[in-house]
């Protein structure tokens, strides 16, 4: 039993993030053309907007949701101390949950029904999206039966996952875990291993710097006033799409 | 040499179509198709098409804003913003784009199961060829395809549902359509690699850009991340989301062509010969002045900005900018600037999107200038065999130019329709420019009939400011002009070109005199 929960909790952690990271930026600059957000809006447009609206939204919410929690514990329990914001807490990420689950199942059912949809749907569309309703499935679960996980994810999770980052993994406190809470634990490190290899990628270029970009983009290919300059024979400046 | 000492001055690959030699045969479309589109999730894409006007074109409705939020607008301070995307609205409306056209505005892409008539087997019925969907692969109705409007002028459903007839009373549309008095035109239609283009502002991924050296509007496929935004803020949906690769594409000018001294493949494929190709310079500091102009200054700023290349100001501006001598030699022989600055006749299309297009039409004469009258023929029939075939109606389609300019403001078309395309409801710019093109005819017809009064044409000539001489040169461009002089390509100089995929520099260091890094730095 220890032998797999070492395995669950030391060693796939760290194989995910490996993959992830070392995945993720072999994607990006080897096979730049293969990430996209690979948006269906164009093949059906009405049944997406009841999906991936409540979808993305519920999802970052959710996300930073267990990023705050992560990183800010302290702040957290503090937060939690008193039991009305605990159930505000509690109750605006579970609703936010279930927004993911209702989104998500909408957008599968848009997936079977939609011929066109599944034309464009993948295997590893397919295989992304069950990881994900089974985490979204498992974490409503939790949020019902387990209460308070908004403190005890920081109580207990948080320094387990701050132990990880520092490459001294304390697992005691996972290893003691209820079975629903370590598959959900597992799941959210499946999804980090899954996202090199599949359409996930999009949130890594979420493009966030258009919003400090200027709105028109001219692109030379070669500096012609530099090449004219007599005084630079060697010039030292190179061709944008070199 | 007027005091203007500080110029951008940049230079771009513009074009003129004209409108008159279109005779809508859709050869550009498929000499496009097959060199660019013939693909998986582009079967659907033209970029290149040919529209019917008045019709809806491609996808239905393009120019009705309302419905595709596409182009700028005058924003309630200063400045001009993206109607439909844009900093706020992109990044908000990423997850599902309210204002984005769906395949079902353009057409579902279809083949037929040719195989289905030599392999079905031996039964009572004749096998035929189903049409079936190049997404899914299953068998489908065909509701729509390309230019399915093809020459349906009148039509309830394509040619009076036009946007730009909005203007227009109802008696002036229902004498547009009238039975017999019926005329259309055809609008070729690629991107117009813009000045201020909102394909490019819209992309949130900045994949979008403008080629320095000739304006050129590109997609980079391996920046897309498919966000979108570029079909909504096109105005003239010119951008295509490829459904198969998540990414969106578009007309590339084929500057592979071009940087091998070939017209593009539409151009080069015209069978009318209506396409013209050459540079401009323009003075890329006045380009935020004139899109943000007033609507009725729009037309009028974005043809001040185009530069004289003969002007010694201009020649020094574009030479301090890195502009190639023989860049600038082109901008001097460009059939697009003597279309365009020169004679005054072409028009962008739709100017009042904003996006200062570089593509111009040379508006059409022929359907607008013919005029219908009733006839008594019943002299006429009287003298014929009884059993000759009698057409019961007395209409003249009457293209005689009797009355000068008359015909141009009773045309078959309200020069307020011609005027919505091609100067944003100004109908003097336009009507200027039909008259120029009516007076370069009856100039013509005197030359070769010699049936018109040399008094009349002199009129018409002196109206539009033409000489005899500028009549002639507008003809030859227009009817006589061979190859070459359709389509002045500047150089791309390959012997530079070549540095824009290596940097010579590595490569001498690389062969024989063994260092490399340091030859770059020496004398800095």
């Amino acid at each position: 039993m220890n032998v797999l929960n070492t395995f669950l909790f030391v060693a796939f952690p760290y194989v995910a993030l490996t993959v992830f990271v070392v995945g993720v930026i072999y994607r990006y600059r080897q096979k730049g053309f293969t990430v996209s957000s690979l948006s269906s809006q164009f093949l059906e447009g009405n049944k997406l907007f009841w999906g991936t609206i409540p979808f993305h939204i519920g999802i970052l919410v959710v996300f930073f949701g267990h990023l705050t929690a992560f990183l800010l514990p302290r702040a957290t329990l503090a937060w939690n101390s008193i039991p009305v914001r605990l159930i505000i807490l509690e109750v605006t990420a579970f609703v936010f949950g279930a927004t993911v689950l209702v989104g998500l199942v909408s957008l599968m059912l848009r997936r079977i029904t939609s011929a066109r949809i599944r034309a464009v749907t993948t295997r590893m569309d397919i295989a992304i999206e069950l990881l994900l309703l089974a985490q979204v499935v498992l974490g409503l679960w939790i949020a019902l039966g387990y209460r308070w996980g908004a403190s005890w994810f920081a109580a207990d999770l948080s320094p387990y996952l701050m132990s990880l980052v520092t490459l001294g993994p304390e697992t005691e406190a996972v290893f003691a875990l209820p079975w629903v809470i370590k598959l959900h634990i597992v799941g959210a490190f499946a999804i980090l291993f899954m996202v090199p290899f599949t359409r996930l990628m999009h949130f890594i270029v979420a493009p966030l710097h258009y919003i400090v970009r200027p709105y028109q983009q001219v692109i030379w290919n070669w500096d012609r006033k530099v090449i004219r300059d007599p005084g630079t024979p060697w010039s030292r400046a190179r061709p944008n799409n070199n | 040499m007027t005091g203007r000492l500080k110029m951008d001055v940049r230079s771009q690959i513009s074009m003129v179509f004209h409108l008159d030699k279109c005779i809508g045969c859709h050869t550009c479309s498929i000499a496009c198709k097959n060199i660019w589109t013939d693909r998986k999730g582009a079967e659907y894409m033209w970029w290149n098409n040919v529209e019917t006007k008045p019709g809806t074109g491609y996808p239905g409705k393009w120019e009705d804003q309302k419905i595709y939020k596409g182009g700028w607008v005058k924003k309630n301070g200063d400045g001009i913003e993206l109607k439909g995307a844009g900093k706020p609205k992109s990044l908000t409306n990423i997850f599902h784009n309210p204002h984005m056209p769906v395949i079902d505005d353009y057409y579902e892409p279809f083949t037929y199961k040719y195989l289905d008539l030599i392999e079905s087997p031996a039964g009572d019925d004749q096998p035929t060829a189903r049409p079936i969907s190049m997404i899914t692969g299953e068998p489908m109705d065909i509701k729509m395809g390309p230019n399915w409007d093809d020459d349906l002028s009148g039509s309830p459903d394509y040619a009076r549902k036009d946007p730009n007839l909005e203007s227009l009373s109802p008696a002036e549309r229902d004498a547009m359509f009238q039975l017999e008095r019926m005329a259309f035109f055809y609008l070729p239609r690629i991107c117009n690699h813009c000045l201020n283009p909102a394909c490019v502002a819209s992309c949130p991924s900045a994949a979008i850009y403008k080629r320095g050296e000739d304006g050129i509007v590109l997609i980079n496929q391996s920046v897309c991340r498919g966000w979108r935004m570029c079909v909504t803020a096109c105005p003239y949906k010119k951008t295509y989301y490829n459904w198969s690769t998540g990414k969106s594409e578009k007309c590339i000018l084929c500057y592979p062509r071009l940087e091998a001294g070939h017209a593009p493949a539409c151009m080069h494929s015209c069978v009318g010969r209506i396409r013209y190709l050459g540079v401009l310079l323009y003075d890329a500091d006045r380009i935020e002045s004139a899109a943000s102009a007033d609507e009725a200054d729009v037309l009028r700023r974005q043809m001040d900005m185009i530069l004289d290349p003969f002007d010694p100001e201009v020649i020094a501006s574009a030479k301090s900018n890195g502009i190639a001598d023989s860049t600038i030699d082109a901008a001097q022989s460009s059939p697009v600037y003597k279309f365009v600055k020169v004679w005054n006749l072409a028009l962008p299309l739709h100017p009042e999107f904003r996006t200062l297009p570089m593509l111009f039409y040379v508006p059409p004469l022929l359907p607008v200038m013919a005029s219908v009258t009733t006839v008594d023929n019943r002299e006429q029939s009287e003298k014929m065999n009884p059993i000759a075939k009698q057409w019961p109606d007395s209409w003249l389609y009457d293209t005689s130019t009797k009355e000068l300019f008359g015909t141009i403001d009773e045309a078959r078309f309200p020069l307020r329709y011609m005027a919505n395309l091609f100067s944003a409801g100004d109908t003097t710019e336009i009507g200027d420019r039909l008259k120029k093109l009516m007076a370069v005819r009856l100039h013509r017809r005197k030359e070769t009939v010699g049936d018109i009064p040399e008094e009349t044409v002199k009129q018409a000539l002196a109206d539009t400011g033409l000489t005899p001489q500028l009549a002639d040169d507008i003809y030859y461009l227009t009817s006589l002009a061979k190859f070459n002089d359709r389509f002045v390509i500047p150089a791309a100089h390959r012997e530079q070109a070549i540095e824009m995929m290596e940097f010579t520099g590595d490569v001498k260091g690389n062969t024989g005199f063994g260092f490399k890094a340091g030859t770059a730095v020496r004398g800095s």
